[in-house]
């Protein structure tokens, strides 16, 4: 049985917009029985944060293409990405790619 | 009296001369424009930049304050002297950046835009000027750093950069800074940067937020590495949708200029394989580690599969300008031209005039008659909204007669969302949640009865 987590979710370039403009989110996970990971973290993001449009932020089980994933300002390709491991006071930031110039 | 007859005399002239001196501007500006043009459709040849041995007096004057510090010096200098850089996009991002660089006395800027210069660039492409307008941007910004540093030579290449021409051009250049707007031509800037191997320093903006990094710099990760497949085009905003203030993109585009400087000058970058992030809000900066490159990159990989340039729009499935896209949701029966409409108005039909567009734009501008209700609300089904709505059908309705079909007509700024809001509005008939009514949206929204209905209304 994993703890209950207390993790940081921010929103940044634009992605902040489906979650009512907030971009940073103050998160307790509930304690489960799998350790939470950000495939988990994901489904409950669409769960209990997403207001609208979840095709804008997800695709298939990951984030859609565009959306850069860090972990503790790191990209998470070098953490594992989906399966990477939640630790307690983790920062997880979801910046959308901007184009404009 | 005679006092006052003499003023009246002396201000009917200073308003003759200010006019005079207007239309001289006018000429000078078409003239240098004029001066600059070379061969249309062909990339102007440039040969390499000659190595260079010393500064001379007068370039020992103008950068004393750079050949000062000990990082750059002069041998920084005379590098920065030999170097050129292609600079894709003379917009926000791309005027700060060559404005720096020519100041800088780098050797050689390369200009690529292929739009031209309006009004609504001004409060952020700061090398254009008002007498400028309607004509190429790459010629603008070209003329406006030959009189900031006449000893930099200016190329510019006023068409789009494209599949064909994009590599020759990178090939030429000793480095690339990608200031451009859409998402194709990223990806064919950074396709063109690995295949002719030259480093390039990318930024972007939108709204309050800029993202800054160095793609393909020693062993560094390309943007294809980060990014292999491209976003959904649905989910990319432009600056004309998403608005961008005019100081981000200058601040991200100086940002940039000094990333390409530092390469120029031989210091390297500080932001190969990592991504700057600018919250123009919040006033932060925040590093974040990006990926290292990707031994499977489509482009800089072990075995890359482009090896060639491609198609990019077909790719991203967008085009490659950040004009706003129109969307066809509706038949043709189902939209009224602003033409149509404004008879109608003038014909005094009952009809609702719904305006969909979100608050912030009806505070700049809007019809007097229309009911303001944003497309974001009907997504929602908003109650509140829904009740305004059918309160404002039944007014509207008792001047109808009786049996006759009420009609409501739905605008937006350009005919996209005034779609989408038919599209809702139809299927809340549908579901008797409103009463029956016809309604057909306006095409090419206000910005098109701006444009041929009422040239004082304003254009955004």
């Amino acid at each position: 049985m994993a703890a209950p987590l207390s993790v940081e979710v921010e929103f940044g370039g634009g992605a902040e917009l489906l979650f009512d403009g907030v971009k940073k989110h103050q998160v307790t996970l509930p304690g489960q029985e799998e350790p939470w990971d950000i495939r988990n973290l994901l489904v409950w993001i669409k769960k209990n944060l997403l207001k609208e449009r979840p095709e804008l932020f997800i695709q298939g089980d990951s984030v859609r293409p565009g959306i850069l994933v860090l972990i503790n300002d790191a990209d998470w390709e070098l953490l594992g990405e989906l399966d990477y491991q939640l630790q307690d006071q983790d920062n997880v930031l979801f910046i959308s790619t901007l184009h404009g110039g | 009296m005679a006092a006052r007859l003499e003023v009246l005399a002396l201000q009917a002239e200073v308003a003759q001369r200010e006019e005079e001196l207007s239309s001289l501007k006018q000429r000078l500006a078409t003239a240098l424009l004029r001066e600059q043009e070379p061969e249309p459709e062909r990339m102007v040849s440039v040969s390499p930049l000659p190595p260079k041995a010393a500064l001379s007096r007068d370039e020992i004057l103008r950068y004393s304050r750079q050949l000062v510090l000990p990082e750059l010096g002069v041998h920084g200098q005379l590098r920065l002297a030999t170097a050129s850089v292609l600079v894709v996009g003379c917009g926000g991002l791309g005027c700060p950046l060559a404005q720096y660089l020519a100041a800088a006395g780098v050797g050689r800027l390369g200009l690529v835009d292929y739009d031209v210069v309006e009004m609504s660039n001004l409060a952020r492409q700061v090398l254009h000027g008002e007498a400028l307008a309607g004509q190429a941007k790459a010629f603008s910004a070209a003329a406006s750093l030959r009189r900031l540093n006449s000893a930099v030579e200016c190329v510019p290449y006023a068409q789009a950069l494209t599949p064909d021409t994009a590599l020759d051009l990178v090939r030429r250049y000793d480095v690339v800074a990608d200031c451009s707007d859409n998402v194709p031509t990223r990806y064919l800037v950074n396709d063109a940067c690995v295949l002719a191997g030259r480093p390039l320093v990318s930024a972007s903006a939108l709204r309050f937020e800029g993202q800054l990094t160095v793609y393909h710099y020693d062993g560094g990760p390309c943007y294809r590495c980060v990014f292999p497949q491209p976003p959904p085009a649905e989910t990319v905003t432009n600056c004309a949708d998403g608005g961008v203030l005019g100081v981000v993109t200058g601040v991200l585009g100086c940002l940039q200029a000094l990333e390409v400087l530092k390469i120029a000058a031989g210091l390297g970058p500080s932001y190969s394989g990592s991504l700057l992030l600018f919250d123009a809000l919040k006033g932060h900066f925040r590093c974040i580690q990006l990926r290292s490159r990707r031994s499977d990159c489509a482009a800089c990989g072990e075995r890359p599969t482009v090896t060639d340039m491609q198609d990019y729009e077909a790719f991203c499935g967008s085009s490659a300008t950040d004009k706003c896209r129109s969307l066809q949701l509706l038949s043709p029966e189902e939209r009224i031209s602003v033409t149509d409409y404004k008879r109608l108005l003038d014909s005094r039909a009952p009809h609702l005039l719904l305006d969909v567009r979100p608050q912030v734009e009806v505070d700049i501008c809007r019809l007097p008659h229309s009911l303001h209700i944003p497309l974001k609300h009907l997504e929602q089904r908003d109650e509140e909204s829904l009740k305004l709505l059918g309160d404002a059908i039944q007014e509207e309705k008792q001047d109808t007669q009786e049996g006759a079909a009420f009609s409501i007509y739905v605008i937006c700024k350009l005919g996209n969302d005034s779609q989408k809001a038919v599209k809702i509005l139809q299927s809340l008939t549908a579901a008797q949640v409103l009463d029956s009514f016809t309604v057909r949206d306006v095409v090419g929204g206000l910005m098109a009865w701006a444009a041929k209905i009422d040239e004082t209304f304003p254009q955004y």
